[in-house]
């Protein structure tokens, strides 16, 4: 398959309708059975089956959480050795508590009294779904892919989030291969791991909480 | 259409769209199971899935909800692959 960049002529019009046979009027459809038509289509086909659409949902709504994520951060709290896993082979880190981040590789970035890290896709929406559970509707907006990497500051403010003038934002855009997980401050108080977990939010995973 | 980095004019950051629930209807959910099934079953990868989105028409991309996106790219793909 060609890369990003190429724009050949084959290219032109790819994406207008399809006119082949029983594939003409999807246009028209509700999307709803739009989305049927295709499923069946692609079962009869031999592509896929009913139980591995059922399984991938199952297992996605069961496992995928920001609670993992949380969990990631509150260790690397807690446990400086891996707090360095973490920040040195996240994948690794992850791994080590059961979370599975396969076919990219995430980059943990630490925010720090200087530093304040926050992250976008502004190419579509890519994220560690395992790690921080589907993505927020926000995440996935125009307004936030377009503006977070021109006026941070302004859609943190949005967020809620008020960062002193001498705080430095720095943005990271995610990509196919490369995604990441923000480790927000950890909050005062001597609290042990799994309350410090429970404090993290997802939007703190994300960059646009302080927590 | 793809990078949107940078651009103005799509307003402030819809920060109440919080998604409690991972999907806002049954069939986002069904698009996401088709689109990690065929990946994994080797039908596109994840760049043919991003080129396809990339590839569809301004006015279309920008008025499709996200996952109208990904389904208008599942089609466009196993259009283009003759597979279903």
């Amino acid at each position: 398959m060609s890369g990003r960049g190429e724009r050949s002529g084959e290219h032109d019009g790819l994406v207008t309708p399809p006119t082949k046979e029983g594939f003409d009027d999807h246009e028209d459809l509700p999307v709803a059975a739009r989305v049927r038509r295709l499923e069946e289509r692609v079962v009869a086909a031999g592509l896929t089956t009913d139980d591995e659409l059922d399984a991938i949902l199952d297992g996605l709504l069961r496992n995928a959480s920001p609670v993992n994520g949380a969990r990631m951060v509150a260790r690397a709290w807690t446990d400086p050795g891996y707090r360095e896993t973490l920040l040195s082979d996240a994948n690794a880190a992850a791994a080590e508590l059961g979370f599975g981040t396969s076919g990219y590789r995430l980059r943990a970035v630490e925010n720090t009294p200087a530093v304040h890290n926050v992250v976008v896709c502004t190419l579509c929406s890519c994220y560690p779904v395992s790690l921080l559970g589907p993505s927020p509707g926000w995440y996935r907006s125009f307004a936030y892919r377009s503006r977070v990497v021109r006026e941070p500051r302004a859609v943190l403010e949005e967020f809620g989030l008020t960062l002193p003038d001498d705080v430095e934002i720095a943005v990271w855009d995610a990509s196919a291969e490369t995604r990441y997980l923000v480790v927000p401050r950890r909050p005062e108080g001597d609290l042990p791991e799994e309350e410090l977990a429970a404090r993290v939010t997802r939007r703190g995973l994300i960059g646009t909480a302080a927590v | 259409m793809h990078d949107v980095g940078g651009q103005s004019g799509f307003g402030p950051v819809p920060v109440g769209d919080e998604d409690v629930e991972p999907f806002h209807a049954d069939w986002e959910a069904r698009v996401f199971a088709l689109s990690r099934a065929l990946r994994h079953n080797g039908v596109f990868n994840g760049d043919e899935m991003r080129d396809a989105i990339e590839r569809i028409p301004p006015h279309e991309y920008l008025a499709a909800s996200y996952y109208e996106r990904w389904l208008l790219a599942i089609e466009t793909i196993l259009e283009e692959k003759g597979l279903a």
